[in-house]
């Protein structure tokens, strides 16, 4: 059934999809699904090689190395810093591209690819507009819709994931709070609102959303409330035992830092539900005797009006809308004189604890050989890291590349031990000149200390 | 009122479904078994009382017919009268073990064949009534007859022992569609009453004395007259779908569990005049950020129950405050005086406004 699926999409000509590993992935995942044998090696290669070929006579890429960062260029993760061109030319030297690896030139030619990119919102025409239409038609191919509303079994794990891996956005969390039947429903239309929202220049991609959307309707809208609880507790079996800590949620208070989500007990209700707290009782001609109360703990509030189930209507439903469509500013502030004099650090999203640690290192030696400088003293300083983040599995990716900010505050200390031993490494910085190969920025400084 | 006790570690998390907790209390060997089901396997554990895991026993759902590995909907312990069986029911079939799930002892699978593709089947609903043990399956009921009553998947069963006359209704059966039918056991069992729905799934369905206590996808628990069908009281108990329901026969208590992290017990009793069925709230109990999908008194006498919630891979336990002389007695004949007593727990433990009761009520009448 779903290789059929998969052959129909993949006899759809595709126009510079960035993602096309997600298209062959999923047959790979599927085709394991359908047949008994457990290994079929042959198949996912070649739909991923047939994908791959397309995307490559499309659009030829060549790596230009016309507009490569100067070799004099500072590292991307200190451009900024305030004070940074006073720095000695020793220092500067150490934090320049001459001495770094091809990997931190990649990231620095990358941040300049992503300025234009981002550069004009409004652009519809944009790489990313485009991309986001390819992905939206991929999507919702009329064909892909049919195999997929065929009624089969729950899918393997690692076949869904392929799937919700870039395109679908986080599940749980709605999963969790939707209780009465059609909220399920109410969630998925406000998912495709979201998308028409993306994709409102084009009109053949919306009118296959609006297929998607009657079909939708059709499957689900005439399933009764028990065939709901248990498409939703099937769901739930699939999402068990996942903690996986998505940093939008973090940040918007819905997970803590478990990985569990927050239930609220208040709130709007469900429609159809009736705010807890009354108990009627009745006699056998069935009139009511007597009317109680009790206090039942939360406080929720009725729901205003049922949920529209048509093409376009209000939803009532808050959940499923786009939560990236609030803006995050990037935290950029200066942190204060160093009057407290432990090193402070902000803990990070998905904390990455040997990152943190070369940071500590990082800013302790640079913080103290700021404070050597008889310039005046200096405060602190700031570092911001632009990271992508890699362990988001199950948040909306519909942006080529994830851009969530993540501030380290570090605050400089006064450490006089530190200074002469500085004052050392220093020195031996003239003597090497070769430049390392290890992973990490952090590597490096360790590798440098190591050979002390 | 309840205090949180120790809660005893699972091997694996709780599944969503309703339910989701079996409870049988050995009071000979002093142990409680707790069963809880885990997406392909249920997890039984046996603690003594002060919630030390003493042992621990996974059953896998037996591998029929089919693509992916099955689901199990349900574990009960059904209390016969010479023995006590453990049933498991999955999308496969229904499979029973002895009470420590030692050995299977019987197996029944399920058709596959005579259901479309387009419809799921499965076994859901476990009772035990007499000598009879009721499993549904799908829409029937398979026993030694098949009893056709319910258009729509069966959720729930609940049985009561007879009370010695001819007529009395002993066994419930709730449905996806809301629907309540109410039977007599016997050599052949025969439909009595049936008390409709209006769309709204039932998920669980106790019964005592002659009272049907229903809970219902939309949070309200409804009891009604078994032998009549007649509504007597409806209750706005919670602000999600109900997930478990469950009796304390020798007090008539009532524990609600539903989604919305809530846990409500329930006093149940005869007004003098009338006869009608009564209710108070007893007690409410927040398990913050735990969507709970089963929950069990560990006693008859009600003074103890434990929850699961999806996901949470532990079962939480709370056990009342008596004084020591009403819980020698064990059954209390002056009003019980909760107090409200807050235990500094690990977690996070949100303060819900609980019901400060004086006097509660007056003497437990005999029936």
């Amino acid at each position: 059934m779903l290789r059929a699926a998969w052959r129909a999409l993949s006899s759809i000509r595709t126009q510079a999809v960035t993602q096309a590993p997600v298209l062959g992935l999923p047959g790979g995942g599927c085709a394991k699904l359908l047949s008994v044998q457990r290994d079929l090696p042959s198949r996912p290669g070649g739909l991923i090689l047939r994908a791959a070929r397309g995307y490559a006579t499309q659009k030829p890429v060549q790596p230009s190395h016309e507009d490569d960062p100067l070799p004099s260029m500072l590292l991307k993760d200190y451009q900024d810093i305030p004070g940074i061109e006073k720095v000695d030319d020793v220092v500067k030297k150490i934090l320049s591209l001459e001495m770094a690896n091809q990997k931190e030139k990649l990231k620095i030619k990358k941040e300049q690819l992503m300025k234009k990119v981002v550069e004009n919102p409004k652009d519809t025409g944009s790489l990313e507009a485009r991309i986001l239409n390819d992905i939206i038609s991929t999507m919702f191919n009329r064909k892909f819709m049919e195999e997929l509303f065929k009624p089969q079994e729950l899918y393997s794990k690692k076949a869904l994931r392929t799937v919700y891996d870039r395109l679908a956005h986080a599940s749980i969390m709605r999963l969790n709070q939707a209780s009465m039947d059609k909220d399920v429903l109410l969630v998925t239309f406000n998912h495709l609102d979201a998308i028409k929202g993306f994709i409102q220049d084009s009109p053949t991609i919306l009118h296959q959303v609006d297929e998607t959307f009657q079909q939708l309707t059709e499957t689900y809208g005439g399933l009764s409330a028990g065939e709901f609880q248990l498409i939703r507790q099937t769901l739930l079996i699939f999402f068990q035992d996942l903690h996986i800590r998505v940093s939008i949620f973090l940040k918007d208070k819905v997970q803590n830092s478990s990985g569990r989500f927050v239930l609220p007990v208040s709130g709007p209700l469900p429609w159809g539900t009736k705010v807890p707290g009354l108990i009627r009782t009745f006699n056998h001609k069935g009139e009511e005797v007597r009317k109680a109360e009790f206090k039942h703990g939360g406080s929720y509030v009725a729901a205003p009006k049922e949920g529209s189930f048509e093409l376009y209507g209000d939803r009532v439903l808050k959940l499923g809308t786009n939560m990236y469509s609030v803006n995050r500013p990037v935290e950029t502030h200066m942190s204060g004189a160093s009057e407290n004099l432990a090193a402070q650090t902000q803990e990070s999203i998905a904390p990455n604890p040997l990152a943190k640690e070369e940071l500590n290192l990082l800013a302790r030696l640079i913080g103290g050989m700021e404070i050597k400088k008889p310039s005046g003293p200096e405060p602190g300083f700031r570092l911001n890291l632009f990271t992508t983040d890699e362990e988001e599995e199950q948040a909306a990716l519909t942006r080529p590349e994830e851009l969530s900010y993540e501030v380290i505050n570090i605050q400089a200390t006064q450490d006089q031990q530190t200074n002469e031993e500085l004052a050392r490494i220093m020195g031996e910085f003239e003597i090497l000149d070769q430049p390392r190969r290890s992973a990490s920025k952090g590597d490096d400084l360790l590798a440098m200390m190591d050979e002390l | 009122m309840f205090r949180r006790e120790r809660s005893i570690p699972l091997r694996g998390s709780a599944a969503a479904l309703c339910n989701n907790l079996s409870v049988l209390q050995l009071p000979v060997r002093n142990l409680t078994h707790f069963g809880v089901v885990h997406g392909p396997s249920a997890q039984l554990l046996s603690a003594a009382p002060e919630g030390v895991p003493l042992a621990q026993r996974q059953l896998q759902a037996k591998e029929g017919a089919g693509v992916s590995p099955p689901l199990i909907t349900q574990v009960h312990w059904c209390v016969l009268p010479f023995r006590v069986l453990l049933v498991l029911t999955s999308h496969r079939g229904i499979q029973m073990y002895e009470s420590d799930g030692s050995v299977m002892v019987y197996w029944h699978a399920l058709d596959a064949g005579d259901a479309s593709l387009v419809q799921a089947v499965f076994a859901r609903g476990i009772a035990a009534s007499g000598h009879f043990i009721c499993v549904a399956k799908g829409p029937n009921i398979v026993l030694s007859e098949e009893l056709a009553g319910h258009q729509t998947p069966v959720t729930d069963i609940a049985t009561e022992p007879a009370q010695g006359q001819d007529c009395v209704a002993d066994v419930v059966t709730a449905d996806d569609s809301g629907l309540l039918c109410v039977w007599r056991s016997g050599p052949k069992f025969k439909l009595l009453t049936r008390i409709p729905g209006f769309g709204v799934p039932c998920p669980s369905v106790q019964l005592w004395q002659g009272t049907i206590a229903a809970g219902y996808g939309n949070g309200q628990v409804r009891l009604y007259e078994a032998s009549t069908g007649t509504l007597h009281v409806q209750i706005d108990a919670h602000a999600r779908a109900i997930c478990a329901l469950d009796l304390a026969p020798e007090v008539g208590k009532l524990l609600s569990a539903a989604e919305d992290t809530f846990v409500h017990i329930w006093k149940l009793s005869r007004s003098p005049e009338g006869g009608y069925i009564e209710v108070e709230h007893c007690h409410g109990e927040c398990v913050p950020d735990t969507q709970v999908c089963g929950a069990r008194f560990c006693d008859p006498s009600g003074s103890s129950f434990a929850v699961t919630g999806y996901d949470l891979a532990e079962i939480l336990r709370f056990s009342s405050i008596l004084s020591p002389v009403q819980q020698r007695k064990g059954r209390p004949n002056w009003p019980t005086c909760y107090k409200q007593r807050r235990i500094q727990s690990p977690t996070a433990h949100r303060s819900s406004p609980l019901p400060t009761r004086s006097c509660c009520q007056h003497t437990v009448s005999h029936w």
